[in-house]
Parts: C-alpha cells; sequence; structure tokens
C-alpha cells in the first residue's frame, strides 16, 4: 500500500505549558490516528477533570505517575502513519532534572521539534533544547511558534522569535532549520493550512515532516559493519559455511570488497552477502545482514568489520561529551564497563575538562563533579582498543555508553570528539 | 533520491533483527514467548530469519492457559515441528492444581491474570535469563515507555520508573543471577504493519484471523466465542455470526468482531480503516485505565 514510504523520527521536548503534548494530540487526532474507543477514554478523562471538550494532552500521557500528576517523566513513544511517511515520535520531558530524557530521545531522530510560545520568544528551555539538539546531531530541526491565536495571529512576532532563534542557534552546527507558526489547541499549521496567517508562505507542520529530505541523514560513505554474533550452521547443506551477523551502520558493501577486520588488522573479500536465503550484490546501512568471507579468518562478536580504504581509529583514549544518567555521581578513577557498537571494555573516566551549564551554556571548568543530567567534556580511557569515528561524522560508530559494573545500570551515554 | 533507503518495513525488519541477534549474544538461556497470535508468530518468522542457516537457536515458550481455541494450539505445534523449533509448554492448570494460584470467580473470571506466575514459575524453573516477547508500544499506554530490553527483578517485577535509559541502538542486558529480562523487538511496529509485513512475506496465520462463521454470544462490547469454558448466564444469547479476531489470546476474554474480511488483502484494509484499537476486544484491559501497567509490574507479558 505505501510501498517506498520511509520511516522518520522526531523528538519533542516541552512542558505543558508550552503546549507540546497539545500539539502532539493534535497531530494525530488530525490526522486520523486517534481511535474512537482511545477518544472516548480521553473524553471520559477530560469530564473528570473538568475540561470543557477533550484535553488533546491527555492522550500522549501514559503511567499512572503521570496521569495523576500530569507531568511527563520518561520518554514515551507514538506512533502515526500518512499515505507518505511512517511517524515515530520521542515524546519527553522539557525541564532540566529530565535532561537525560531528553538525550535519549534525541539519540535516534531525524528531526527535533522545538515548542516555542509565542507570547514568550525564546527563552531558557527553547535553549538548552536546542543545545541538546545540536549535541546529539540531530540533522534537521523544526521550530514551533505556538500559541499564535494568542498574539493575533501577528507576523511581526513570529519573526521576531526567528531571528531570536536564529542569533542564538549560529553558535551550534546545525545543518537545517524550519520555522512554523502554529496553534496546537485551535490546530492552524498542523495538518490543515491556516486561514489566519495568509502571510505564512510555507507549509503545515505535516507537510514539513513529509516531505523533508532525510536520504543523507545516514552516513553513506564509511563502510562500517560491528559483528554481532557468528552463524555455524551444524547442517550438511551448509557444512563450511561461517556468516557474521550484524547490521551494516553506515556506508555500502559490495561483493568482492576487499575487508579488514578491525581490531586484528587481518583482511579478506567479501565472498557473500546473505539475508535469509537470499544472496545481494551490495548492501547498505541500516540493513541487518550476515557476510561470509573468502579467507578462514578469526573473527567474534564486537569486532568491526570495514572497507580497507576506509578505516576507523582504534583508540584506547578519546574526548568526549558525557552525559551523566545516574543518582550516584561519577567516581574518579572507578571502572566501567564502556559498550560501543558490539564491544564491550573496562575503561574509566581519567579526566573531566569541564562541565557544561545547560541553561547558560557557559563552561564550568571548577565544579566538576558528575551528578545525574550533567554534560560534560572528558577524557576517557579504555583497557583495550575501541574503533571509533567521531559523533560528528557517525552516530553510531561514534556513540558509547557507560554500565556501573556493581549494579549493572547504565549510568553514561558519550558522543566521540 | 539515492537508492541506498530502506523503506519503513525493510527498516523495521532489520531492526528487530539486530534485536534478536542481541539477545541471542548477551544472554545464556532467551525463549520466545509464543501465545499463537499474530504477533508472535511475526516475531517467530524474524527469528527465523536472523538466525537462517540455523534454525532458531532457543525453544518457543507457551503459557498455555488451558482456555485455548484448539486452531492455536494445532497451529504452534505444526509450526514448531516445520521450524525444528524446541516447544516449551507451562500449563496454568498444573500451576491451578499444585495451589500456587486460585481460580477466579464470577461470570467475567479469566485465567489471564494467572498467567503470570505460570511465567514467572518457569523461568526460574529453566533458569530462562531472557524472554523475548511481542509486544508492541502502540499497543496500549503502558506499553509505549517499554524499552527493548526491559529488566525484571528477583521477584519478575517491573519498575516503569526506574528503567535503564536506551540510547541510539546500545542495549545493556547486564544483570545478576535471578533476575531476568523482557525483549520486545518489535516495539516500533504498529498493527497495521503486522498486517502488511504478513502479506508481504506470506506468513501462514492460523485461520481464526480470517472472517468464519462461529458460535458467539454478545459480552462487553464484542463477540465473545462459544466454548466449554465459558459461563453462561439466563440472558446470554449464543448466536452464529460471521467474525473473526484481531488479537488471539484466552478463548473466555477474546472478543471477535464482525467482518467479511477472509483473506490477508481484504484483512489489511479493513484494519487499515479500523476506527478502535485491537485491544478494545480485550476483557483483560478493561478492568481498570491503568490495569496493563498494573499487570506489567507484577511480571505479566
Amino acid at each position: 500500500m505505501i510501498e517506498i514510504n520511509q520511516l522518520f523520527r522526531f523528538t519533542t521536548a516541552g512542558s505543558v505549558d508550552d503546549g507540546k503534548s497539545t500539539l502532539i494530540g493534535r497531530l494525530l487526532y488530525d490526522s486520523k490516528s486517534i481511535f474512537e474507543d482511545q477518544l472516548d477514554d480521553i473524553e471520559k478523562t477530560s469530564q473528570k477533570k473538568g475540561f470543557d471538550g477533550i484535553d488533546l494532552a491527555l492522550f500522549t500521557d501514559g503511567l499512572r505517575d503521570e496521569r495523576e500528576q500530569g507531568i511527563t517523566i520518561d520518554v514515551a513513544y507514538r506512533y502515526f502513519t500518512t499515505p507518505k511517511r511512517k511517524f515515530i515520535i520521542a515524546d519527553t520531558p522539557g525541564h532540566v532534572q529530565y535532561t537525560r530524557n531528553m538525550v535519549t530521545g534525541a539519540s535516534t531522530a531525524n528531526a527535533a521539534l522545538i515548542i516555542i510560545d509565542a507570547r514568550n520568544g525564546v527563552v531558557e528551555q527553547t535553549k538548552r533544547h536546542a543545545f541538546i539538539a545540536s549535541l546529539l546531531h540531530i540533522p534537521h530541526i523544526i521550530v514551533c511558534v505556538n500559541k499564535m491565536d494568542l498574539v493575533d495571529y501577528d507576523e511581526k512576532v513570529f519573526e521576531t522569535v526567528g531571528a531570536q532563534f536564529r542569533e542564538f542557534a549560529s553558535k551550534f552546527l546545525v545543518q537545517d532549520i524550519h520555522f512554523v507558526p502554529i496553534s496546537a489547541l485551535l490546530g492552524d499549521n498542523v495538518v490543515h493550512r491556516s486561514s489566519q496567517m495568509g502571510w505564512y508562505q510555507g507549509g503545515p507542520l505535516l507537510h514539513i515532516l513529509e516531505t523533508m529530505y532525510i536520504g543523507s541523514d545516514v552516513n553513506r560513505v564509511d563502510a562500517r559493519f560491528p559483528v554481532q554474533c557468528v552463524l555455524r550452521p551444524q547442517r550438511d547443506d551448509f557444512r563450511d559455511f561461517r556468516g557474521y551477523a550484524g547490521k551494516i551502520e553506515s556506508g555500502v558493501f559490495r561483493q568482492g570488497d576487499e575487508v579488514t577486520v578491525m581490531p586484528s588488522g587481518l583482511t579478506s573479500r567479501i565472498k557473500t552477502i546473505d539475508v535469509y536465503e537470499n544472496q545481494l550484490k551490495e548492501a547498505f546501512a541500516p540493513m541487518a545482514v550476515s557476510f561470509s568471507l573468502e579467507d578462514d579468518i578469526d573473527i567474534s562478536r564486537g569486532d568491526m568489520i570495514v572497507r580497507s580504504k576506509n578505516k576507523p581509529t582504534p583508540v584506547k583514549e578519546m574526548v568526549a561529551m558525557l552525559c551523566w544518567f545516574s543518582n550516584s555521581s561519577l567516581k574518579p578513577r572507578t571502572k566501567y564497563c564502556l559498550q560501543h557498537t558490539t564491544n564491550k571494555k573496562m575503561a574509566l573516566v581519567a579526566e573531566v575538562v569541564y562541565k557544561i551549564d545547560v541553561n547558560t551554556l557557559s563552561r564550568d571548568t571548577e565544579d566538576i563533579e558528575l551528578g545525574m543530567n550533567d554534560i560534560a567534556k572528558v577524557k576517557i580511557s579504555t583497557a583495550g582498543p575501541i574503533n571509533v569515528d567521531s559523533y560528528q561524522k557517525n552516530r553510531i560508530t561514534g556513540s558509547f555508553i557507560l554500565i556501573d559494573i556493581s549494579t549493572n545500570e547504565t549510568v553514561a551515554a558519550g558522543m566521540v570528539i | 533520491m539515492s537508492k541506498y533507503y530502506l523503506n519503513y518495513l525493510d527498516e523495521l525488519e532489520s531492526e528487530s533483527i539486530y534485536v534478536l541477534r542481541e539477545v541471542w549474544a548477551q544472554f545464556e538461556n532467551p525463549v520466545i514467548l509464543f501465545s499463537g497470535g499474530k504477533d508472535s508468530i511475526v516475531l517467530t518468522h524474524l527469528a527465523r530469519k536472523a538466525f537462517y542457516p540455523l534454525n532458531i537457536p532457543f525453544p518457543l515458550l507457551h503459557i498455555d492457559t488451558g482456555h485455548n481455541f484448539p486452531e492455536t494450539i494445532a497451529f504452534r505445534d505444526t509450526l514448531a515441528k516445520r521450524l525444528k523449533v524446541e516447544l516449551l509448554v507451562a500449563s496454568v492448570q498444573d500451576s491451578i492444581d499444585k495451589g500456587r494460584v486460585v481460580e477466579e470467580k464470577g461470570k467475567n473470571a479469566t485465567r489471564n491474570a494467572l498467567q503470570t506466575v505460570t511465567l514467572l514459575d518457569i523461568i526460574d524453573k529453566e533458569k530462562i535469563d531472557c524472554a523475548i516477547g511481542g509486544g508492541r508500544r502502540d499497543e496500549e499506554k503502558s506499553r509505549a515507555k517499554e524499552r527493548f530490553f526491559s529488566h525484571r527483578d528477583m521477584f519478575g517485577q517491573w519498575d516503569p520508573k526506574n528503567q535503564r535509559p536506551e540510547l541510539w541502538h546500545l542495549y545493556n542486558g547486564a544483570h545478576f543471577e535471578g533476575e531476568h529480562f523482557r525483549a520486545f523487538p518489535i516495539s516500533n511496529w504498529t498493527e497495521l504493519d503486522i498486517w502488511n509485513y504478513i502479506k508481504r512475506e506470506n506468513i501462514e496465520i492460523p485461520s481464526l484471523y480470517f472472517a468464519h462463521k462461529r458460535s458467539v454470544i454478545w459480552r462487553n462490547g464484542s463477540w465473545i466465542p462459544f466454548s466449554d469454558f465459558l459461563q453462561l448466564n439466563d440472558q446470554d444469547e449464543v448466536v452464529e455470526k460471521k467474525v473473526r479476531f484481531r488479537t488471539l489470546g484466552d478463548i473466555t476474554i477474546t472478543g471477535g468482531i464482525e467482518s467479511n474480511s477472509d483473506d490477508i488483502d481484504k484483512v489489511v484494509l479493513e484494519v487499515a480503516a479500523m476506527h478502535s484499537t485491537e485491544r478494545g476486544n480485550r476483557a483483560d484491559d478493561k478492568r481498570s485505565e491503568t490495569a496493563m501497567e498494573d499487570r506489567k509490574k507484577q511480571g505479566y507479558f
């Protein structure tokens, strides 16, 4: 039915006040993605809470505590499909104490929706969201200037907010920014074009989401294949078969390519690229495939197969931006388990270079204790080589998490500089 | 546009295969929770693809409430045999006989909630460290916050407020002995994605999903199949209807909808035009606004 339809992931950050939940509710409602029984539930709850009509924001509330407190405390995923694309929304809370949730939602997103209350313009929270979007290298940002109905749909207000944001965002590396004036509550320029803002030449939000070019969001240059597991069937018809299974994280591989296995440095050629019962001439990110090679060489989980002419850098020391997730703060010289693609190595944070205040973006070199939600530039040492690219170039081979070996919890996420 | 992009079904498939391989690599003793429903059938199909040319390298686990559609059991046994995969069955009836659980009473009694104990008991007994489920985030509001790798403590409990963050696709399956994980490889699929994929891959599913004539009674807003397990009262009227099922669970609580969709093309079109969620016909979710979350915290699927 929708054969060439692409998957598009976007993240939203915001609080109840700026209308984020209402915007998502509106997007789902007007694109006919809310089912009748869900709507019935929402209507009932809206009445209980004394709402006139339905509170669209209720649609995005999930867990019991959130429903009781009226806040979003985690990342919730929402889905909708239009004839053009399938959308995955990572809906995250916007307050500073949920920085880690925003970082999580941002990690896989093609685009970030940043919602600004037209009456207030760019505020501290806007800056924080934009900073996180740029830190996580989200390729596209869509700035929704909301509540236009409360400023008489005034073009000047929209222009002023846009100028404020552009000036502020010039400090970051953001490739692609769009601006759209909306009223989530009344539905202006969300799914349908507003009749109130004839001065706005662009399309409504959904149109932007449906038509935005995302072909260059994935790295197509550097061929990287972290090995997940080795398939060795004990079957007569596959006697000598050895398949290296994994997901192509970036770039393109072709049958016959000369490849190097990292970190051993051994080389061979790709004999077959298998997907179930089919063999392919070439495969590209993000396909899950298995390779067989011409030569019988030692390869196991955690190794990375790359094209011999374009290799990542094996390092035991690196500089990274780190976001701390845990209640217990970073302990200097303590060993953590670093997980990078399918590879795990013991690691420690050798130095905290500076900590960033996510509201002012100022750097602090004095107070360098890392607690929950802190973001810092750090130096990390690992017990063995890790095959990294810079996060700027490659969001998968440039990222890692740290696991506390005494609790098994994920305590931090890092991006290699 | 470059030729190097995937359509959404291929991308979902690739993500799920990646998650299944991560489970196999990170855990000693995983199983696929197999209910005989379409989601677990798709999951099994994906596992077949993920490890080919190996047979699926871990068992299917069926939690048998004893209140089954006969079609489901026949389908389960045929599939396991065809794929040469080990089948584990844990029975709720056994848990009742051993006194581990007590059967609910009354007209709306079901064995749905009892399954949790049976499930946790076999996880403990077989030392299962990861149970792979066909849960999807679009199904229900508390599922919307599930992780791909979801931790369960020593008591099998889920703590939704204290979940491990999942970034990019780095899944942390580290755990202590006695704890286990639930993995949800098809988290990002919707009901319509499942149907489109079944159609594209030509996956065999139980005939119950297609419109057929059946004896049913009207209860709680849907057509409940007449069976030996159903307690009737005076008002209940058994009638013959052409129905199909959107989900398959315990036969006492799985409601059908009236439909003429008797092949996959018609079902896909019907689902695309649906006005209510598939779980709207499941009595187990209707007990309270947070019924699913409450059960999941205890260790439910």
